[in-house]
């Protein structure tokens, strides 16, 4: 409390100071505040091959399986690699085989309940020991193994066996019929692990290996030289990587810490790092930073949805620990947001754009749908909503029965239509709040805006009432997306059973707490059908059922927002996977 | 502080009418510091009082059409990133943040008195409340205030809506989690005062204990009481804002003086004044308060008015 009220005075004098000698001051003093973290590294290191990263949430252990956290996850796809992984595009490319196996190249059977991957022969691992099938099959008994809680262990719960056919040929045989067979070992969430190196760190003893956990050898381009968890990780090229000269940096480093403005300084103002990520600041901000002309900010397009979340349950406080928030098969409704003209005039009153301007810049678009790419699972069918239309939700509610009172806040039967809208803290989305409050005041709804510390709110605590799971509040705001291009999984979260009850810890993935029957049955078929046509149209039907329905309102298209120098080429920024993933490529 | 010699009159006819508010006049009247601080903190009371009534303008409408802006006659302290007006939200911001700045503060010093006074003079006493207050200072404020929000937070909601709910209580827990360092201050001075002669004569004629203490301890250890209070005040403000930060505080688009701050300190490089309005009535309230607490010191302790 001290040190702020020291900070509070300390700007005021700052500001006078500013006001004689234009705003450098400031800047310069924040400089010096970043440099001091980062000369250890810069004076023992030849800034021409060394890449400087700059990750402000901390990587905490360099082994995926123990952690759900981007950063982490991040942090350890420099070092391991899947056999493909997502390019920008969402296209799947071949890392550690040889081809994307397909029915037309015999790598996935007929009836689509086994897939086979060629792996590459050349492949070493750091230690310089080869790479085999049989490190692929042991990553997948690590994983499952009963009594480890592995973070990706939903990519495995189809898989039957995976076997070594040879010594560079796997197979992967399902449970039943999966026309998406891709989900293990695609992408940076699941990468493959040395055998030879974890074999004695299975199950319980996962948490154990420390030595194992914060130094994996792998077969990417870099090896861990240094590992303190929640600070920095120092890199050095990996000598047995398979492409002949690569990567061009001969070392790296992640240093953590900050908070996301400081990150983009970082990089854009200052330019003591090469590369920063996860940057929600707001636009203007950005822009300010990058007329510096240090860097430029980088956008990837992914999955990532900023939507309002409806529930359709009673929420209200009054309501025991047994009652709130729960479906409890349908007798427990929201008092007026179980009806589908509210739940429509609410996402007629938002002008998206809006949004988009003041939140998210370049980095937004404003979107109608919950599942926007791949582009071809794109629907049509609710482009009307990027209009707004106060006088059409007006309309709604007048013929809906509810009324403006004396107040001028609409009500029924004694029922009034005010909101409790929560997110987590995060300037920008206190932004896009504040404006939805006004706009929805315009239609005679009261909103009570309330934010809660994302650490708690994404937190997943069961006993916290502040988490997004237990949703004691009318509406809540937050991104959603899914991994990889293909949908299914993520589609199949707005199932009746995948609500959030106290039965199962209050996690779940309804949770609007939706339920249809007719929904359910269609994303069943989708799990069973495998012709791509077809399948294309299941998902945009699904979609249009959840936005038409209104049990999510769609937002905003967001970009991962990245920030990088200018001398730094070779980053393709990828909104399906690791943001390194092609970190082999870039040189300055 | 020296008084000269015409505030050594006044004072004299004041100690033949011997009220306490002449005395504290007095005091200010005769500490240069204290006049401009009276004067200033007057003004921001005043502005922060009546100014929303002269000033209409909505402090939470957003208008995408006016952000970022500088100060112009049209919005005297520019506009926020959303197009809010800073001046109506200052003004409205100072509301709270004196109200609870003022009622914390009353809070902490009361309890912290009580208890420093108490455990100071009754030697009985002294081991289990010092205790307590070690009790109190080892508990990690940021659990507690969660499981106390989580506890109460609808229930007042429920019965005070959900502004005048939070007030109560963050008035409460920084009240609650403030009064610490005062009891130890207040303890120690108590120790000291109660040896001197004074008190030892008022107890050989036989002076009760609760008057030794009101009469003879309290305004001699009332230095640091007051000093206690002034940065209580400034404690009060800026833990709020930290709550408020945590998202257990107010409601997000409900300005209060420590938030607009935190707001403004990402959007210094395009509007520096967004963080110089609310840190120049944050400082200016602190500073007031402590420049006041000063001459009221002065004019108070026997100490110094003896001199």
């Amino acid at each position: 409390m001290k040190n702020f009220l020291g900070c509070v005075f300390l700007a005021v004098i700052g500001l006078v100071l500013a006001a004689c000698s234009q705003s450098p001051a400031i800047s310069e003093t924040d400089a010096q505040t970043h440099g001091n973290g980062a000369t250890d590294t810069e004076t023992v290191e030849d800034l021409d091959t060394h890449l400087n990263i700059l990750y402000w949430q901390e990587p905490s252990t360099l082994n995926p399986f123990l952690s759900g956290g981007t950063k982490d996850i991040e942090a350890a796809s420099m070092i391991l690699e899947p056999l493909a992984n997502y390019d920008e595009n969402a296209k799947m490319v071949p890392t550690l085989a040889v081809e994307i196996p397909s029915q037309e190249n015999g790598g996935i059977n007929d009836d689509y309940t086994s897939i086979t991957w060629k792996l590459r022969p050349d492949v070493v691992w750091s230690d310089g020991t080869p790479f085999t099938a049989d490190d692929v099959v042991f990553t997948w008994q690590y994983c499952t193994h009963e009594e480890f809680g592995c973070s990706v262990s939903n990519y495995f719960t189809d898989v039957e066996s995976v076997t070594a056919v040879d010594p560079h040929t796997v197979r992967i045989v399902f449970t039943r019929t999966t026309p998406h067979p891709y989900g293990p070992f695609v992408g940076s969430l699941v990468p493959i692990i040395q055998k030879e190196q974890f074999k004695d760190c299975l199950g319980l003893r996962a948490q154990e290996c420390t030595e194992q956990n914060f130094g994996p050898i792998g077969t990417g381009p870099f090896k861990v030289k240094e590992f303190r968890a929640n600070d920095v990780v120092h890199y050095v090229a990996n000598e047995s990587y398979r492409e002949e000269g690569k990567p061009f940096f001969r070392t790296a480093t992640i240093k953590a810490g900050g908070d996301a403005t400081s990150a983009a300084r970082a990089v854009l103002e200052t330019g003591e790092f090469d590369y920063a990520w996860n940057l929600q600041v707001e636009p203007e901000i950005l822009d300010n930073m990058t007329k510096a002309g240090k860097g430029r900010i980088l956008f990837g397009f992914g999955s990532l949805v900023e939507r309002i979340i409806v529930n359709l349950t009673n929420a209200d406080s009054s309501l025991g620990p047994d009652r709130r928030s729960q479906y409890l098969d349908g007798t427990n409704p929201h008092p007026f947001l179980s009806e589908l003209a509210v739940r429509k005039a609410l996402s007629l009153a938002i002008d998206r754009s809006v949004l988009v301007e003041t939140g998210y810049g370049d980095g937004g678009r404003p979107t109608c749908n919950v599942v926007v790419l791949p582009e071809e699972y794109y629907s049509d069918a609710n482009e009307e909503c990027k209009t707004q239309d106060i006088e059409g939700a007006k309309k709604l509610l007048d013929d809906a029965g509810w009324v403006p009172g004396r107040d001028g806040i609409r009500e029924k039967d004694g029922i009034r239509l005010s909101i409790l809208y929560q997110t987590s803290t995060n300037s920008v989305r206190q932004g896009n709040q504040a404006f939805i409050k006004q706009m929805w005041d315009q239609i005679g709804v009261e909103t009570e805006l309330r934010n809660i510390d994302g650490s708690v709110f994404f937190g997943g605590d069961a006993a916290s009432p502040d988490t997004y799971y237990k949703f004691f509040a009318d509406v809540q705001m937050y991104t959603s997306n899914f991994d990889g291009e293909d949908p299914t999984q993520y589609l199949r979260g707005w199932r009746c059973s995948e609500m959030p009850n106290p039965d199962k810890s209050w996690v779940g993935s309804n949770i609007p707490r939706a339920c249809s029957e007719e929904y359910d049955n269609l994303v069943e078929k989708l799990s069973m059908v495998a012709d791509r046509e077809e399948r294309i149209e299941i998902v945009k039907t699904l979609n249009d059922m959840v936005v038409q329905n209104y049990w999510e309102i769609p937002l905003v298209h967001r970009a991962r927002v990245s920030a990088a120098t200018n001398s730094l080429m070779g980053v393709e920024l990828n909104g399906w996977d690791s943001e390194l993933w092609n970190v082999e490529n870039w040189h300055r | 502080m020296a008084l000269n010699v015409r505030n050594e009159q006044a004072l004299h006819s004041a100690r033949i009418h011997p009220s306490p508010w002449m005395i504290v006049w007095v005091a200010i009247r005769s500490h240069k510091g204290a006049l401009v601080g009276a004067g200033v903190f007057a003004f921001i009371i005043l502005a922060v009082t009546i100014g929303p009534i002269l000033y209409t303008v909505d402090p939470q409408v957003p208008d995408v059409s006016i952000r970022n802006l500088s100060p112009s006659l049209a919005h005297p302290f520019g506009t926020d990133n959303l197009g809010r007006d800073m001046l109506a939200q200052v003004l409205s911001g100072g509301r709270i943040a004196i109200a609870v700045g003022f009622t914390a503060m009353v809070l902490s010093l009361v309890v912290g008195t009580a208890v420093g006074v108490l455990a100071g003079y009754f030697k009985w006493l002294d081991g289990p409340l010092m205790r307590l207050t070690d009790l109190f200072l080892a508990l990690p404020l940021l659990p507690l205030l969660l499981v106390i929000i989580m506890l109460f937070r609808d229930t007042l909601r429920a019965a005070f809506g959900p502004e005048m709910g939070i007030f109560f209580l963050i008035v409460f827990v920084i009240g609650i989690t403030s009064w610490m360092q005062t009891a130890r201050i207040v303890r120690g001075e108590t120790l000291a005062v109660k040896e001197r002669e004074f008190v030892l004569a008022a107890t050989s004629v036989g002076t009760s204990g609760m008057r030794i203490v009101f009469r003879h301890i309290l305004p001699n250890i009332l230095s640091p009481v007051m000093v206690s209070a002034t940065l209580g005040i400034a404690n009060a403000i800026i833990t709020e804002s930290t709550l408020s930060f945590l998202g257990l505080g107010f409601p997000p688009d409900f300005p209060t003086w420590g938030r607009l701050l935190f707001d403004g300190a990402n959007f210094i490089s395009i509007t520096p004044v967004r963080v110089l309005w609310p840190g120049l009535a944050i400082s200016l309230t602190v500073l007031s308060i402590n420049y006041i607490g000063d001459a009221l010191r002065d004019a108070v302790d026997p100490r110094v008015r003896n001199e």
